[in-house]
């Protein structure tokens, strides 16, 4: 039985979206800014997608900018606002545990003079509220806080944090990092104080390269990428036409059965939880319940490496990840498993199990039934 | 610029009767090189040298990579050639040369004329003196310099006459195929490969043997593997891959015998694989690429330990380098960057935190012994279920 359980790093696309992205491949193929009558289907096509979109959110379609996807969405955002509103400070504000598309980003505006605070997390991946608004200064434009953590499913109280953050410093952006979120949750960023949200499409079964930044209106951003001026001169280059057309319908699809879709994940994760109750040794990372992100799951597996674990699931046709796949094969370390405070032994043995609508509670069943199998095996031997 | 090219050729120079053997396999290995590039190419023997003529547009940048891959090749001269047997048209032709070659003429030159059909009017001498004082004419800058000159011009007269200054340097050895097959025992590191370039390069043709271990390394260690060979292979030419399952054995090892002494049982059960593929397949040595005190299965003692299964030579060229020598070939035949993915390979999954560094062989056997039941099966299980990949630059 092939179980794809790695839905966090990326999903398959939707057939009716893939019918979407052939249809405009091979119809719709103009440029949005010819002139002509194919430039104009063109152009159609991408405003019809963001209109789509837009509602998803119950935004005004045009705050949707069209990006790569969810790292060059929170490029822009830090960095385009960051520039945007160097005159009125240089302090930004985020987690430990963001997405090094976060991370990474916040550390290349540090070389360039600006100043990051980190708030930490508590043993769920929750960043405390108080912390942050203590850490809320004059001088800081923006705060960034994802959504639902992309190893632990930690889902941060994002209403609160933006009311808190407006409450202390009302001219400080509030940008959401909703890649993990988007598509599980419903988000209004109007309602939720929220400036800026990134997503990506191929988290919800959408193509992979393309994705959408949200910028709320009044907000100042500086282009990151500059050229022919496309998409009001804040993110030059040739619209990705098909691509846009595919993600505004697996958006569409995604929030058209959205309580279905959770119910059935909630129900198949609570089902996995229950059936690694009687292996020894084992610790689930944060919180579990409705309050949890519905699809995903971290598992730590004491005297198991998680490579090898992950090895040997591949072989049986059960994919996961270990730790968070999503940034590169590289074995390096977790930051969100070591904020959370992660025993050190278990931090090269946890693995994530990320689901989708299309999971089954079969292969639930049978990936478990593999685990009580395998890990003995696997922990008979293990190196000293 | 140039479509003709002298292949200078070291070593095969000192052969004696057999040396018509080594040039054929070098121009064969030539031949496979012009194949890789675009155009049409002759590639001829003529009066103890070889040539290669291309015969329609081609990439000049892409035969020079491609001939540098050559074992055998010392140096490549792109030259021109010339058929009117008239100095006076010779010495236009070289003015012309020199000017387009070197644009800045403030410069020392020597000539070296070699004439080798008696028939022209000017002996090697005269031609030295009389090209010198043409150019010294033409370019008042240049200065003759016949001890350390920073330009030498070679000019050539044979059935044609040939002109050149420039030696490209090749990789130097001798042509695969003239010296047997040899099976290369390749991991994913940086030494494995390089040893396996070196020993290719004294013209030995090699197959590999890769030892798998899932689920304890990927199927991406795997293709590391398969992409290190196909890098040695620019050099060495096709390689038969051997993938062997490890992991049974390894696991057998890892519950019957001590801890500490699992790499160096490792390996010698490795040193039997590959010798009896190696057997099957006419290989006349096992190639490794230890070097000693490297690691602790590197020692003196280990190695003495691990050779001792081997009934056939065991060829280490990497035995006396430092790693940063072995590290510097890596990097010129562009396997280097390959090596460090960080991908586990199967020696390091149980290794011990503290394995021995002065394994005694007597112990060793003993505790092989505990393997008696089922090494025999576990061995003949892998070798029958191995899989084989020849690897290959395509085109």
């Amino acid at each position: 039985m092939e179980c794809y359980f790695d839905n966090s790093a990326t999903t398959r696309v939707h057939p009716e979206v893939a019918d979407t992205i052939h249809k405009v491949m091979l119809d719709e193929y103009g440029n949005p800014s010819s002139m002509h009558k194919k430039g104009m289907e063109a152009e159609m096509i991408v405003r019809n997608a963001r209109e789509t979109i837009a509602s998803t959110l119950k935004v005004d379609d045009r705050c949707i900018l069209f990006t790569s996807g969810g790292t060059e969405s929170d490029n822009m955002a830090l960095i385009g606002c960051a520039d945007a509103y160097k005159r009125s400070g240089k302090h930004i504000i985020t987690t430990k545990i963001e997405h090094p598309a976060i991370l990474n980003t916040c550390k290349y505006l540090e070389e360039n003079g600006y100043e990051v605070t980190y708030l930490g997390v508590d043993k769920n991946g929750l960043v405390d509220l108080s912390e942050l608004e203590n850490s809320i200064r004059e001088d800081t434009t923006i705060v960034s806080i994802m959504h639902t953590n992309n190893e632990i499913g930690a889902v941060e109280p994002i209403e609160k944090a933006g009311e808190a953050i407006k409450r202390k410093n009302p001219s400080t952006l509030f940008h959401v990092d909703a890649v993990q979120g988007y598509g599980k949750w419903r988000i209004l960023p109007s309602k939720q104080n929220i400036d800026l949200l990134s997503v990506s499409s191929h988290k919800i079964h959408g193509p992979k390269g393309i994705g959408f930044l949200y910028i709320g209106n009044g907000v100042k951003i500086n282009p990151i990428i500059h050229g022919g001026g496309q998409q009001k001169n804040l993110r030059s280059g040739t619209e990705n036409v098909p691509g846009i057309a595919g993600m505004a319908k697996a958006c569409e699809l995604i929030y058209s059965d959205l309580d279905n879709a959770n119910d059935h994940l909630y129900t198949m994760k609570q089902r996995l939880i229950e059936g690694l109750d009687d292996i020894e040794d084992i610790k689930i990372n944060g919180l579990t319940g409705r309050e949890s992100a519905p699809h995903i799951l971290s598992v730590s597996f004491g005297l198991v490496r998680s490579e090898v674990l992950l090895h040997a699931l591949e072989d049986k046709g059960i994919y996961v990840s270990a730790g968070s796949a999503c940034a590169s094969n590289k074995p390096a370390v977790s930051e969100t498993l070591k904020a959370i405070g992660v025993e050190k032994r278990m931090l090269e043995s946890t693995i994530r199990f990320s689901l989708c609508k299309d999971n089954t509670m079969e292969q639930i069943d049978y990936c478990l039934e593999v685990l009580h199998d395998t890990l003995p095996m696997l922990r008979r031997f293990t190196r000293h | 610029m140039y479509s003709s090219f002298l292949i200078k050729y070291a070593e095969i120079g000192i052969k004696g009767k057999n040396r018509y053997l080594f040039e054929n396999a070098l121009v064969q290995q030539i031949k496979y090189a012009c194949k890789r590039c675009e155009g049409d190419f002759e590639v001829r023997k003529a009066e103890g040298r070889i040539y290669v003529d291309a015969v329609s547009d081609f990439d000049y940048d892409e035969l020079i990579d491609n001939l540098k891959t050559v074992f055998g090749i010392s140096g490549i001269c792109p030259m021109i050639q010339i058929e009117d047997n008239s100095f006076d048209n010779l010495c236009s032709v070289i003015v012309d040369y020199f000017d387009r070659e070197y644009p800045d003429k403030n410069k020392t030159f020597k000539v070296f004329a070699r004439r080798s059909r008696k028939s022209y009017p000017k002996n090697s001498m005269e031609l030295n003196a009389d090209i010198g004082e043409v150019l010294l004419n033409a370019f008042p800058e240049l200065k003759v310099d016949v001890h350390d000159p920073d330009i030498c011009l070679y000019v050539e007269v044979r059935e044609k006459t040939y002109v050149y200054s420039q030696i490209i340097p090749g990789p130097g050895g001798m042509p695969v195929g003239t010296n047997g097959k040899a099976m290369l025992l390749l991991s994913g590191g940086i030494d494995s490969p390089v040893a396996g370039y070196m020993i290719s390069k004294r013209g030995v043709k090699i197959d590999a043997v890769y030892f798998h271990a899932p689920p304890y390394t990927s199927d991406r260690a795997k293709q590391k593997v398969i992409d290190l060979a196909r890098q040695v292979s620019k050099y060495s030419g096709p390689i038969y891959l051997h993938v062997i399952n490890f992991t049974d054995i390894q696991l057998a090892i890892y519950e019957k015998c001590p801890h500490d002494e699992l790499t160096i049982i490792m390996r010698r059960y490795m040193m039997r694989i590959a010798q009896s593929i190696a057997e099957e397949t006419e290989c006349l040595g096992l190639i490794t690429g230890e070097s000693i005190g490297q690691v602790a299965s590197q020692t003196m003692h280990s190695l003495a330990c691990t050779n001792e299964v081997c009934t056939m030579p065991v060829y280490r060229p990497c035995i006396g380098m430092d790693k940063q020598e072995i590290i510097s070939i890596s990097e010129k035949i562009g396997t280097y960057e390959t090596s460090i993915l960080p991908f586990e390979d199967c020696c390091t999954i149980f290794v011990a935190k503290h394995p021995v560094t002065k394994p005694n062989l007597s112990i060793i056997k003993r505790h092989e012994h505990n393997l008696d039941e089922v090494i025999d099966d576990l061995v003949k299980t892998a070798l029958d279920t191995k899989e084989t990949i020849i690897v290959k630059i395509e085109k």
